[in-house]
């Protein structure tokens, strides 16, 4: 996988765009991961507690009956559903968890969309003893109030935050603010590939477990790699975990899915490579959803995770260099995929992860026997039932097809 | 070039902010520099504001284009900017407000932009636009000193200032390589965090640092964020050749109706302004 240059550069995407007041942390930040990352006791702390706290490897898993067609590809499951938290979003914030205390913070801040980079936080906060604050948007305070509890029963300070669109962006925003006034003693975990160097590059590597246990479970297994990698991008730290193992294997597809909501066309969609074009926003430069102005749109998905204007630098960076391709899936297309799921593996996945099932299992078909597609099933469903049990069943999906 | 451009290149926008700190310089003070933005509550009421701040002893103005997601701003001009966006104020018709406001007498205007409008603008194009609005520059506060090249090259070109700003957790040296590139002023930021009164400047930071930054070069140093009352002017003019103030303004009038705008703000600006007289040395 490619490194980023001395200025946080992958190609013409990245880079360090923030406020003089935040260099000093994020240069602090650097050299304290740049140190960690060398020091082989760091990463056996790391280890351990993916083993031992957040129960990896986690399994590959067949997926026998997920495309219900003999002639269509192998489809295999990487189970980050079964992590600690319920999704891969705790392997990053162990990582910056451990990295902190490292680094003596007294105190960690976080944002978060619907509440699972959050939760993923606080429990690693209540695992290491050290305070969270969490920056969630009013509005999604109301919508996930069942994570916002688990939060606050870890023991984090959950902030609404009543600004701008009221979501996850803004609690972005208003998370950058708050480490720009205290960044002396505050540790600010960011839970994707996304905002200023080192950010992309430190989660990435913290995510890149899921991608190098895949590989070697594949060829542990089956003595052969994928035909493809699918997977969802919101701001995109699944899906280069589970791409940087395979970058180097030039015979395997790279595919990141991201939210059509309504559709590209559309004015709610949350596809920033899909239907954005290039642009800032919390500290790098990337695709962005934004008006003709530069002002940043508002989004739509049905997967909250998912429904955020910009994307990973290095997803740019791979979208443009053409070793990963991108594509969209719509709120209805990955709901069906949510209930196909569901009903014929035993599994009720994230909306977020219905998109990449989605997506691959179109693939499948088109690769017929022999091919052999992994999807990165990111995380569980029990957050998104409720939701999913107000809206109609979608036609796609019906019980004479099971 | 239009008539505008030449008339303006003839006296720079650097020159014109050389002007105002020599001559408060002169009257042994320091200037008085307002923060607005564009369009809260609406344009006319800006292009007002900005001619009665010169009237009441603005010395330069700070002119907000708003955008959505102001980063390095605290919770009043966030609110400032989204009430301007949710009235259709564009960067455009930021512009255009601010060449009328000149034309009507209005001291000289600075744009404060983010990064990102302007990028998607064009820099070039951004830049030849301040010029031809009659603007002396522009702040823009969420990018560090590597990455204003572009900016810097197109403005220089066109005789434009681009302040850039120095934090107190700016390392010494650092803020030397800033403060030998910045153009107009240097910004002092008053202290970690965002712009609003939140917390309190740091004056003997500021000393310190404006005693190290006065044996590097003779750009004037002006100290922003969380400058919020008129003994805070003071201090800040005692300590450097400026002070910034925006968010007090915009507090002054947010909630009063559109007519008692002007009144509020001439009112503490008047008290602001008032404040910037320095002990003779």
């Amino acid at each position: 996988m490619t490194e980023p240059d001395a200025r946080g550069y992958f190609g013409a995407f990245g880079g360090r765009f923030v406020p003089e007041v935040l260099v000093a942390a994020l240069t602090e930040l650097e050299a304290g991961m740049k140190e960690a990352f060398a020091d082989s006791t760091f990463w056996d702390a790391y280890h351990a507690m993916l083993r031992d706290f957040v129960g990896r490897p986690s399994p590959l898993m067949e997926a026998t009956r997920f495309t219900g067609d003999d002639g269509a590809a192998a489809v295999l499951f990487k189970r980050e559903d079964l992590n600690h938290t319920g999704a891969h979003k705790i392997n990053n914030t162990v990582g910056q968890g451990l990295l902190a205390a490292r680094m003596g913070k007294k105190r960690i801040i976080a944002e978060t969309g619907a509440g699972q980079h959050g939760v993923a936080t606080a429990t690693i906060g209540a695992k290491l003893g050290i305070p969270v604050d969490v920056y969630m948007g009013a509005l999604d305070v109301e919508r996930q109030s069942l994570n916002v509890h688990v939060m606050r029963l870890l023991g984090a300070t959950v902030h609404a935050v009543h600004s701008g669109t009221r979501t996850l962006k803004d609690a972005t925003n208003e998370a950058f603010r708050e480490w720009a006034a205290c960044s002396d003693e505050t540790f600010y975990v960011i839970g994707s590939v996304v905002g200023a160097h080192p950010y992309p590059y430190m989660v990435r590597e913290f995510q890149k477990v899921i991608g190098v246990e895949a590989r070697a479970q594949m060829l542990e297994r089956y003595g052969r790699l994928p035909s493809d990698v699918v997977a969802c991008v919101g701001g995109g730290s699944n899906a280069l975990g589970i791409f940087a193992a395979f970058a180097a294997d030039p015979d395997v597809r790279l595919w990141g899915v991201e939210a059509a909501g309504l559709g590209l066309e559309a004015s709610d969609t949350a596809a920033s490579l899909g239907a954005g074009s290039v642009g800032i926003l919390h500290g790098s430069r990337s695709y962005l959803l934004q008006t003709p102005e530069g002002q940043v749109r508002n989004t739509h998905s049905i997967s909250a995770g998912l429904d955020y204007p910009g994307v990973g630098p290095e997803h740019a960076y791979l979208k443009e260099c053409g070793r990963a391709e991108y594509v969209a899936v719509t709120d209805d297309q990955a709901l069906a995929a949510f209930h196909r799921c569901a009903a014929r593996e035993g599994i009720v996945p994230a909306l977020e992860s219905a998109h990449a099932l989605a997506f691959a299992q179109s693939l499948a078909g088109e690769r017929g026997a022999g091919g052999c597609v992994l999807v990165n099933l990111s995380g569980r469903g029990d957050k998104d039932v409720g939701q999913v049990r107000q809206r109609p069943r979608n036609g796609m999906e019906t019980r004479a097809s099971r | 070039m239009t008539g505008s451009v030449q008339t303006e290149t003839a006296r720079s926008g650097v020159a014109a902010i050389a002007n105002v700190f020599s001559r408060v310089r002169e009257a042994q003070r320091g200037a008085l520099i307002a923060y607005l933005c564009a369009g809260d509550p609406n344009l006319p009421t800006t292009e007002a504001l900005l001619i009665a701040l010169g009237e009441v002893g603005a010395d330069l103005v700070e002119l907000g284009i708003p955008y959505g997601d102001p980063l390095a701003d605290g919770p009043t001009i966030a609110s400032a900017a989204q009430r301007a966006l949710a009235g259709g104020t564009t960067l455009e018709a930021t512009l255009a407000c601010a060449a009328r406001a000149r034309l009507r007498g209005a001291p000289p205007i600075l744009a404060f932009t983010y990064v990102n409008p302007v990028a998607r603008y064009g820099v070039e194009r951004f830049a030849d636009a301040l010029v031809a609005a009659g603007l002396c520059g522009a702040i823009v506060p969420d990018i560090p000193f590597e990455e204003t090249d572009a900016l810097r090259v197109a403005f220089a070109a066109r005789g434009l200032a681009l302040p850039l700003l120095i934090a107190p957790s700016t390392p010494q040296p650092r803020a030397a390589a800033i403060a030998s590139r910045s153009t107009g002023f240097t910004y002092l930021v008053s202290r970690l965090g965002v712009t609003g009164a939140r917390r309190e400047p740091d004056f003997a930071w500021l000393a310190k640092r404006a005693a190290a930054l006065r044996t590097i070069n003779a750009t004037p140093l002006a100290v922003g964020f969380g400058i919020s009352t008129a003994q805070h002017v003071h201090q800040a003019c005692a300590i450097a050749d400026g002070a910034i103030v925006g968010s007090a303004l915009i507090d002054a009038y947010a909630g009063a109706h559109v007519t008692q705008v002007v009144a509020r703000v001439r009112a503490i600006a008047g008290e602001l302004s008032a404040a910037t007289s320095r002990p003779a040395q």
